[in-house]
Parts: structure tokens; C-alpha cells; sequence
């Protein structure tokens, strides 16, 4: 019996277009748009100014505080202003624009393809490049990594869990990047592993990969500590307390840190960046992109610069389908609506999904029927229809002790409503109401 | 016009479940009874079904549209799943103008004055069901005679009449009860669509198989029933029937496995389910050993589906990272 | 037999009388009677607009309070609070009437639809996912999570404009429409005398030009208005003017050279036939009253000027 998370999940329909698409560089745009605000957290700041000649690895804006990430030139150019542009949810944030000339590197970047095994650094010194180059959670949640590689006090990491079970449907990203740099990716989580002192990791794979499962087990004799796991697959697989439920069968409390089960989850692509980082002075301009959707012609699995406008990846990918109903920046779970393809590829973007009218539409809502079918997928044991209806009612202390906070929004309980209803929408803003109210009371 | 794109909140694709499809799904499942009733019942069966359905539809769509003044869902199966479950908890012998006014207080009172469909908090079949029992108690008591020779009998109302195995057991006359072979195939009296376990259990089956319930509910209440009946039998096995002969007589089944299991008046939480089946199970079996009338699973329902929102409040389910 | 019982009932009621009136003496909490005389003569709706909890908490509170000033109860207005007034025997307060303003004209004509919002029909839920189903992330949005915590009625969404207005006679300004907008649009503003305001109907903070290109009825922070304003009532900050009502005096000068129609003004009487009132468009109509106009600070001759001049 193959492991997976011991409450709910769903199953959609898997749709992995781009499965076994070699990665292919996307060509560079003529202009990027790099916004500062790319992770969660405070945005960075910028410390290049309008006219700036810049290389590819240049240092553009600051971490902005301790929650915050470094954020680097994708391209050689010529900055061309700072201002407001248009990001994935239709407001106007800063951003740095630049127009590409050339593609000059940075000196310190190591360009060969090389597999550089050894690393002397200390385990604070690796921390301390990761943070320089601007790493973060490659998953879609763009945390910080270096804040996560360093445990508050009274913590002790025990182990590295590794996501590359890339639960979401249509995305390929992290599976083609496993079998073109499998090697890289173990040093990575080597390093990783080196960060927080632990001698153990875990690759969790969801068994709809057999083919990076063998390949990186077959990679991993070579590392010591490193061990693939298979898992069935189950969406959420991903979010990072049902993984660490998964793989070592401990389940994160309610409000509490997975390090607090000794779990320090990183995601695949991570790994690879952590790499490329602390082992080639590579700091993190451009990640693996996945371009799918029925409708597209190729889709496809495309290296890409971070400011690259989304609608490249598309004409790259054979171009916007007749009858585009939604653009997605994301898995078709968590993804987030885009309204418009002039947005640019930034270091959470994982994928750009295309769906037709007919599949972007929603079905029209009846009233709850108690079918109870959304507590069975919740991952996290909640009941949504409850929370949905706290949320309507404004009845905040009845959704705070039915552990509302806890909701991770993977959205298996809408997926699943027969009734239609947008469960997830209702309890994604009470959720916000509710720890906005837990924030002012703890101040 | 240039194509607009959509926005909405994630996640962007849906599973495709449907309330008609789980609602198509338990009528799918009801079919094998319907077969075994017609078998048994013959004309009458289908006519009462046919009365009940057509009712029950015409109540739903005249109370939404003059009543209520909002759009009829009339397609979402639900009044037409009220509508053979009611008849299902019918004598086949039935006249069509009290089967009119179950269909009445089933649709009018047991769904749309809470609201419509969602709302309810008490079956609608079994209000409909319980509202006949009480008014007219020797109509809804008599029950034709199984001619198991005479496959689909085409008699209606003059059909000669018996009694059930639970009024034989109720009356305290053990000896008379039909063997367990006929009680599993449905060659008993009875109401037209509770009287073969075996077409029941298939339903079960279907609907477990496609997940449109769970074995919660049905389980508990079927091992709740057999336990207590099972310890009242070795107490005194002359008063009381055996536990299988209690498991396979009257609406156990078919309320275990279809009037239970109603999505909108039953629990939500695993637990919370396990709850109201075994409260289910003591009730029927403290009204069957102990009550006046012989059979209880449909007063038991009731008054589980009354505690329903307690329970949903009170029992919540398993959450992650919890004991 | 007959007098047992009535004597044993007697002495159990007399009994359970002194009990009472103990009990009653001893856990007596003395409220000062004018509480409920002032509560008599509120409306009852327990809107909480006034800022206390319920008209009893209201009641409460101006009992208490040594003068009636910055006491108002929004829904009766000035004629309950001079009742208040006269059961305390204090002076009625100086609070003024005020009225929720919608702060949006961004009709569907003027805000061209770049994208079509599929999710719950909630502004909360909207507006915590994305900027809006417009170029404009600041504007109306048009889901009615105003029109849903309203308990007066008084404000709906219009579906020609997309956009909420308030129903002026219904408003009582009780504020719970501002508190459910999360867009911030909608202000309480001083009602004005025989309700003539004016204000800036935009909230939109982008550059000009990225705002106008997002509705034409958008304020473009130019500050034309902020210069022409003799009583420096008006300050653009973040591209966008603001009319502070406590120091407008509604000489209209600021509505004359807005270009984008920005500035609205609100139940003024029509200046003459040749008057470009298209451009405030949400302003009704009123009957002329010559003594008014000529109240006002500045003569609709050289407002006619000026408008020409524009």
C-alpha cells in the first residue's frame, strides 16, 4: 500500500498534457517587467534607479524586511522605469522594467553545465547564499527559504521532506525538471539537508511519475540519506502538512509550524535553485514553466526569465486557443485567475493554464444539501459547508472554534459541491476575517 | 465585442457532481425493489408508485411556482426521489386519493414550508408516510396477500389482505412467521417497497459503489438492531423473534438504507452518523419490542432527524492534527 | 376544609409577597428614569448610526452626558434630538444631519469591462481575489455588500450604472454601509442645506492617465479644482482630489473645471438652459429658487464663464 494523508483528498482527472516535454529556454523578451513584490512578505526594495545598465544576475531590489526575498535582473539591460504595473490580480504594484540588451552575465555566475557535488560551506553559509539569491518556496507559495532553514528557537529539524509529488493536474514542471537535472536536485536537497543539520531526507513522488521515481532512485544510491518515497496520489499531496502526514505519519496541530513536527518541507524546484545557488553563485532569474490547457497546441515545459510577459509563453506554446475562457497562472486548483496575459512570469509562477469558456464557467448554486460530501475531501477534517455558512452569517467565533484558520484553500470542497456552491470563496474571506480578528486581539 | 476572460476565485475546475446525478443515483439503486414489489404486488404496486410520483411532482411544481414564485427545479430528481419513496412505504392496496394527500403533506409540509429542498429537517417521505399512518391507520395497515404463484397480480384496492410478520410478532404469534428464505427474497406482506432485503441490499451496494453515501448510517442502525434484538431474543426467546427475523421484517431496510441515509436530515460528520444510526436502531427496536405499534423505524428516523442539528452541532468531525 | 385551604394558600401568597418585595428592594438597580422617557421618543431601529449599542445605549449615553453636542441620532435628525433635548432640559447638540455618499461614477458606459468576474456574488470575496472586472481596482464594484447590511432600505444597486446609490430620503447615515465596503468607497458627508453637496465621485489614486484610460468619469488628479477652490477646501494627494465638507462652502467652482465630471454636485437648481449639466450627471434636477442662488458666494454668471472658457 502506497502512503498518502490520512484525511479526505480528492482525485480530478490528472490532464498531464506536458508530461514527458523535454524543458526548452524560452527566448528573452525585449522588455521584462520584474515586479518587487514576488513572495510573501514585504516587498523588496529597489535599489537601482531609471537608467541602470544591469546583467543577468544583478541585484535589483533588496529583501525588504525579514520576511522578504532579494531579487535579481533576468536579463542585461537598461532599466527603464520603476513604476506601478499591472499584476496577476489586476492591481497596479511596483515593478522594475527593463529593456533587454544583449544577454550579458554576471561574472561570478558559473555558466557550465558541470555537476559540482562538493560544497565546504558551513551550514550558515549556505543559509546565507540561498538568502543572497533571493530563493523562495518554488511550489506556488513563494515563502522565503531562508526563513524556513531557520528554525525558531526551541526547534530542532529532524528531517527534509522534499514536494515533488506535484499533486495539482496539468502541471509538469517540477516532473521535468527531475529528469533533466535528477543529479542537481540531489545536491540540492544534499545542501538543504546540510542547512539544517539533519542526515535524512525524503523525496515524496506521487506514483504518477514512474518515471522520475526510477530515475531518481537510481540517482540516490549515490547520495547518503536520501530516500525516494512513491505515494499514491491524492490532491492535496502538496500542501506541506499533508505531506509531512504522508511521508513520516505526524500530523501538524492546529496553528503550529511543520517544524514542529521536525519537518522541514521544501519543494523540488527549490532544490534545483538551492543548487544552482549555493554551488554555480546562480541567483534565482528564471524557473520552469509549464504551458498547457486542451486547447493549446504544444504544451509544453519552458525555462523562462522572471519578467517575461505571460502571453510569450503562450505564443510559444502555439498561441491563445479560440475560445479562451480563463488564463491561470497555476494549477487548475490553486491557481489564480489572471485577467490579463500582458502579466509577467514571477517566481511562483509554476504553470499557465488555458481553459475553454465552457470549462471557466461556473454552474449555477443550489442550497446546501448536507451531503456531507465536502467534509469527506477536507484535508484538514473541517466541515466547509459550516465555515461557508459562519462566513455568510458573519458568525466569527463559531467559525474560529470550528478551526477556520486552518483551512489551507486547496479547494477540494468546492471541486467536489454537487450543489455548486463556492465554498471556498466564502471561508478564503472569512478566514481573513477571523485571523484579522485573532490579530487585534493578540495586540 | 473582444473575448473577455473569466475571473474567479480558485479552484477552477469542478468535479461535475451534481445534486440530480446523487439524486438519479438512489432512484437507480431503488429500481431492484421496484422490480421485486411489481413481481409481488403486480398492478398495484405500479399504480400506487405512478400516483405517488406524479403527485408528488405536481405538489413541488405548483408549490414553487405559485407559492413560492421562484423557478421549478422539478429536474433535479428530488420530489420524484420523494415521490417512490412515499409510495415505496405504501400498502400496495392503497387508494389513490389518500396517497394524494400523503404526497401533499410529504411535499407541502415535510419540504417546502421549511424551504425547499436543503432545508427540511425531517424526510419528506416519512412525514408524508407518518401523517397517513396516523390518519387513517386501518387503510395504511392492511396488507395484501403475497400469492407468490400468482406473478404480477392484477388486482388494485379489492386485493385480499393480511398481516405482516411484524404484527404476527407484535401480537406475540412467533409460529406463524414466514422463513428466512421468503423474508430475504420479499415473499411477505408489507408495504410495496420494504419487503425484500435482497433488492434492498443490492441498492446499498450500488449506492456504496458509487460513493453516494456512506456505510455509516446503514450499518449502525442495522447492527444496533440486531445487537439489541439479538440480547432481548437470549433473554427470552418465546417472547421475542430472532434478531434476523427483526433485521429482514418491515421498513428496516428500506429506512436503513434509503430514508436514513437523506442527505439533507442526517448528520455530517462520520461520527456524528454513527450516532444517529445507533439512535435510530434503539428507537425502532424499543418501538417494535415494547411499543404499540408494530413497526417503529419510521417514527425513529423522525426523531433522529430531529436531533440532527444537535448532533452536527455538537460532534464534529475527525479534524487534522487533532486526537 | 374550605378554610384551610384559603388560609394555607393566603399564607404561602403573603409569604412569597414579602419574599418579592425583599428580594426586590435588595437587588434594585436604580435607572434614572429619563433613560426610558428619552428612549420613548427615539425611532427604535436600533441601527447603532449614532456609534452606541442599540437606542437604549444612546439614551444612556445623553442622560449621562453634561451637553447634547456630537449627539445625534441619524434617523430621527434634528426634530427627535430636540424632544431629547427638551426631556434632559439641555440644549439640543450642533451636530449636522449627514448622508452616505457613494464615491464612484464609474458607470458601465464610462469603465469599459476588461475581464468578467465568475465567483461568489460578494465585494468582500471580489475584492480580496483582484482589482475588479475593470481597469479601475478602486471603484464600485457592484455585488451589493452594501445593499445587503442597509437595514433601511436606502441603498441599491443600479443595474444600468452598475454602481450602488443611496436613496437620500431613507439614508440615516448609520454608517454600516461604509463599514461593508471594502473598496472604501462610500463616505458619510454632511447633508448641506436642502441637501446640496458636492464631492469628488472617484477614488481611483492611479496616474491620470492610466485612470482615465480606465473610466472617463475618473479623477485624474490634475488639481485644477484644488487651485480654483477659494476656501482651499480641496487637496489632491495620491492623484486624487478630496473635498473636505466641514470647509466647502458649495460655490460650485471646483464642479465648473473638473474635466472628467468628476466632481459632483447634488441638488442644486438647474443655472440656465445653457448650463453643461450633462457632466454631473447624477444631479437631479431641482426647482429654481432665485433667493437661493443669490445667496451664493460666487454669481452663476461667471460660473457660466468659465465653463464656456472650458
Amino acid at each position: 500500500m502506497l502512503r498518502t494523508f490520512r484525511i479526505g483528498g480528492i482525485h480530478p482527472p490528472e490532464n498531464k498534457l506536458s508530461a514527458g516535454k523535454k524543458i526548452t529556454a524560452l527566448a528573452i523578451p525585449k522588455q521584462v517587467i520584474i515586479p518587487l513584490g514576488q513572495h510573501i512578505g514585504a516587498p523588496a526594495v529597489a535599489i537601482v534607479k531609471k537608467g541602470d545598465q544591469v546583467k543577468v544576475g544583478t541585484l535589483l531590489a533588496k529583501a525588504g524586511g525579514f520576511v522578504s526575498a532579494n531579487i535579481h535582473s533576468s536579463v542585461s539591460g537598461k532599466v527603464n522605469k520603476i513604476d506601478n504595473a499591472l499584476d496577476a490580480s489586476g492591481y497596479r504594484r511596483p515593478a522594475i522594467y527593463i529593456d533587454v540588451e544583449g544577454d550579458e552575465w554576471e561574472d561570478s555566475i558559473d555558466r557550465s553545465e558541470t555537476l559540482v557535488k562538493d560544497c565546504s560551506l558551513s551550514a550558515k553559509e549556505i543559509v546565507d547564499k540561498i538568502a543572497t539569491a533571493g530563493i523562495v518556496g518554488l511550489g506556488g507559495a513563494t515563502f522565503p527559504t531562508q526563513v524556513k532553514l531557520t528554525p525558531p528557537p526551541g526547534n530542532k529539524a529532524e528531517i527534509v521532506i522534499i514536494n515533488a509529488v506535484e499533486c495539482e493536474p496539468y502541471l509538469t514542471s517540477d516532473h521535468s525538471l527531475m529528469m533533466e537535472k535528477g543529479e542537481q536536485i540531489l545536491v540540492g536537497v544534499s545542501l538543504l539537508m546540510k542547512a539544517v543539520n539533519v542526515n535524512k531526507a525524503i523525496i515524496g513522488i506521487e506514483n504518477n511519475k514512474p518515471d522520475a521515481i526510477a530515475h531518481l532512485q537510481k540517482l540516490a544510491v549515490n547520495f547518503n540519506g536520501i530516500e525516494i518515497m512513491p505515494l499514491k496520489v491524492q490532491y492535496p499531496q502538496g500542501g506541506e502538512k499533508q505531506l509531512i502526514d504522508a511521508v513520516i505519519r505526524r500530523q501538524v496541530k492546529s496553528g503550529a509550524l511543520p517544524i514542529s513536527a521536525g519537518a522541514v518541507v521544501q519543494n523540488v524546484g527549490t532544490a534545483y535553485a538551492v543548487y544552482e545557488a549555493v554551488q554555480k553563485n546562480k541567483p534565482l532569474f528564471e524557473r520552469v514553466v509549464t504551458v498547457t490547457g486542451k486547447a493549446v497546441t504544444s504544451p509544453s515545459n519552458l525555462l523562462v526569465r522572471i519578467g517575461t510577459p505571460i502571453q510569450a509563453l503562450i505564443d510559444a506554446a502555439g498561441g491563445l486557443p479560440e475560445n479562451t475562457g480563463k488564463i491561470i497562472g497555476g494549477g487548475p486548483m490553486m491557481g489564480k485567475a489572471l485577467v490579463s496575459a500582458d502579466v509577467p512570469v514571477t517566481k511562483g509562477s509554476s504553470g499557465v493554464l488555458i481553459l475553454n469558456k465552457e470549462e471557466s464557467i461556473r454552474k449555477p448554486m443550489h442550497d446546501c444539501i448536507r451531503c456531507a460530501k465536502c467534509v469527506d475531501v477536507c484535508p484538514m477534517g473541517l466541515n466547509p459547508a459550516f465555515l461557508m455558512r459562519s462566513t455568510v452569517f458573519e458568525n466569527w467565533e463559531t467559525a474560529e472554534k470550528d478551526y477556520i484558520t486552518d483551512c489551507i484553500e486547496c479547494g477540494s470542497c468546492s471541486y467536489t459541491c454537487p450543489a455548486n456552491r463556492p465554498l471556498l470563496d466564502y471561508i478564503r474571506m472569512g478566514k481573513g476575517k477571523v485571523m484579522g480578528i485573532i490579530r487585534a486581539r493578540k495586540s | 465585442m473582444e473575448n473577455k476572460l473569466y475571473v474567479s476565485p480558485s479552484p477552477h475546475i469542478h468535479g461535475g457532481d451534481s445534486i440530480s446525478k446523487n439524486m438519479y443515483g438512489v432512484l437507480i439503486a431503488l429500481v431492484p425493489a421496484f422490480l421485486v414489489s411489481l413481481y409481488f404486488f403486480g398492478l398495484g404496486a405500479l399504480i400506487v408508485t405512478i400516483i405517488s410520483i406524479v403527485s408528488c411532482l405536481a405538489f413541488e411544481y405548483l408549490i414553487q411556482k405559485f407559492l413560492m414564485k421562484k423557478e421549478p427545479t422539478l429536474c433535479d430528481g428530488s420530489a420524484l426521489l420523494t415521490g417512490v419513496l412515499l409510495a415505496f412505504n405504501l400498502p400496495s392496496n392503497l387508494p389513490a386519493w389518500i396517497i394524494i394527500i400523503g404526497a401533499l403533506a410529504a411535499i407541502g409540509i415535510g419540504k417546502m414550508s421549511f424551504g425547499g429542498l436543503g432545508n427540511n429537517i425531517f424526510n419528506p417521505a416519512l412525514v408524508g408516510r407518518v401523517f397517513l399512518l396516523i390518519s387513517f391507520p386501518a387503510q395504511m395497515t392492511t396488507w395484501p396477500v403475497v400469492d407468490a404463484l400468482n406473478v404480477f397480480p392484477m388486482t388494485y384496492t379489492d386485493a385480499t389482505t393480511g398481516a405482516t410478520v411484524l404484527s404476527l410478532m407484535n401480537e406475540g404469534v412467533l409460529d406463524k412467521l414466514p422463513s428466512i428464505s421468503n423474508m430475504l427474497v420479499g415473499n411477505m406482506g408489507g408495504s410495496l417497497g420494504e419487503v425484500s432485503a435482497i433488492a434492498l441490499i443490492l441498492g446499498l451496494l450500488y449506492m456504496l459503489w458509487k460513493k453516494i453515501i456512506t456505510w455509516h448510517i446503514p450499518i449502525s442502525i442495522l447492527v444496533t438492531v440486531f445487537v439489541f434484538t439479538g440480547i432481548m431474543h437470549l433473554v427470552n426467546p418465546v417472547q421475542y423473534a430472532s434478531p434476523f427475523v427483526h433485521l429482514l421484517s418491515g421498513g428496516l431496510m428500506l429506512g436503513a438504507i434509503f430514508m436514513a441515509t437523506d442527505y439533507v436530515t442526517s448528520p455530517m460528520s462520520k461520527n456524528g452518523m454513527l450516532v444517529y444510526g445507533v439512535g435510530i436502531g434503539i428507537l425502532t427496536t424499543v418501538i417494535r419490542l415494547f411499543g404499540s405499534y408494530p413497526e417503529g423505524m419510521s417514527f425513529a428516523i423522525l426523531i433522529m432527524n430531529a436531533f440532527t442539528p444537535l448532533i452536527n452541532s455538537y460532534i464534529k468531525p475527525k479534524h487534522f492534527g487533532g486526537k | 376544609m374550605i378554610l384551610i385551604a384559603v388560609i394555607s394558600l393566603g399564607v404561602i401568597g403573603a409569604v412569597g409577597a414579602l419574599f418579592l418585595y425583599a428580594a426586590s428592594k435588595k437587588f434594585e438597580v436604580y435607572e434614572d428614569p429619563r433613560i426610558a422617557q428619552v428612549q420613548e421618543v427615539l425611532p427604535g431601529a436600533n441601527c447603532g448610526g449614532c456609534g452606541f449599542p442599540g437606542c437604549a445605549g444612546f439614551a444612556g449615553a445623553c442622560v449621562k452626558a453634561d451637553t447634547l453636542d456630537g449627539l445625534l441620532c441619524p434617523v430621527g435628525g434634528a426634530s427627535v434630538m430636540d424632544k431629547v433635548a427638551t426631556i434632559l432640559g439641555k440644549e439640543a447638540g450642533n451636530a449636522e444631519p449627514m448622508i452616505a455618499v457613494v464615491r464612484c461614477n464609474g458607470t458601465c458606459s464610462a469603465r469599459p469591462r476588461t475581464n468578467q468576474y465568475d465567483g461568489a456574488q460578494s465585494c468582500a470575496i471580489a475584492s480580496t481575489l483582484y482589482g475588479g472586472e475593470t481597469g479601475c481596482s478602486f471603484g464600485c464594484l457592484g455585488y451589493g455588500d452594501c445593499v445587503k447590511v442597509c437595514n433601511f432600505d436606502a441603498i441599491h444597486v443600479n443595474p444600468e450604472t452598475g454602481l450602488a446609490e443611496v436613496d437620500e430620503d431613507k439614508c440615516t447615515s448609520c454608517g454600516a454601509c461604509v463599514k461593508a465596503c471594502p473598496k472604501s468607497i462610500i463616505e458619510l458627508r454632511k447633508k448641506g442645506p436642502k441637501s446640496r453637496r458636492i464631492y469628488v465621485s472617484c477614488v481611483n489614486k492611479d496616474k491620470g492617465a492610466i485612470a482615465r484610460k480606465a473610466c472617463s468619469n475618473a479623477c485624474i488628479g490634475c488639481g485644477k479644482c484644488e487651485k480654483e477652490c477659494p476656501f482651499e477646501a480641496i487637496t489632491v494627494t495620491n492623484n486624487l482630489a478630496y473635498i473636505d465638507y466641514t470647509k466647502c462652502r458649495l460655490c460650485r467652482k471646483c464642479v465648473a473645471v473638473c474635466p472628467t465630471g468628476a466632481i459632483h454636485e447634488l441638488n442644486f437648481p438647474p443655472k440656465k438652459e445653457a448650463t453643461t449639466e450633462a457632466k454631473a450627471s447624477a444631479a437631479k434636477p431641482a426647482p429654481v429658487e432665485k433667493a437661493q442662488e443669490a445667496k451664493e458666494t460666487v454669481a452663476p454668471q461667471q460660473e457660466m464663464i468659465k465653463e464656456k472658457i472650458n
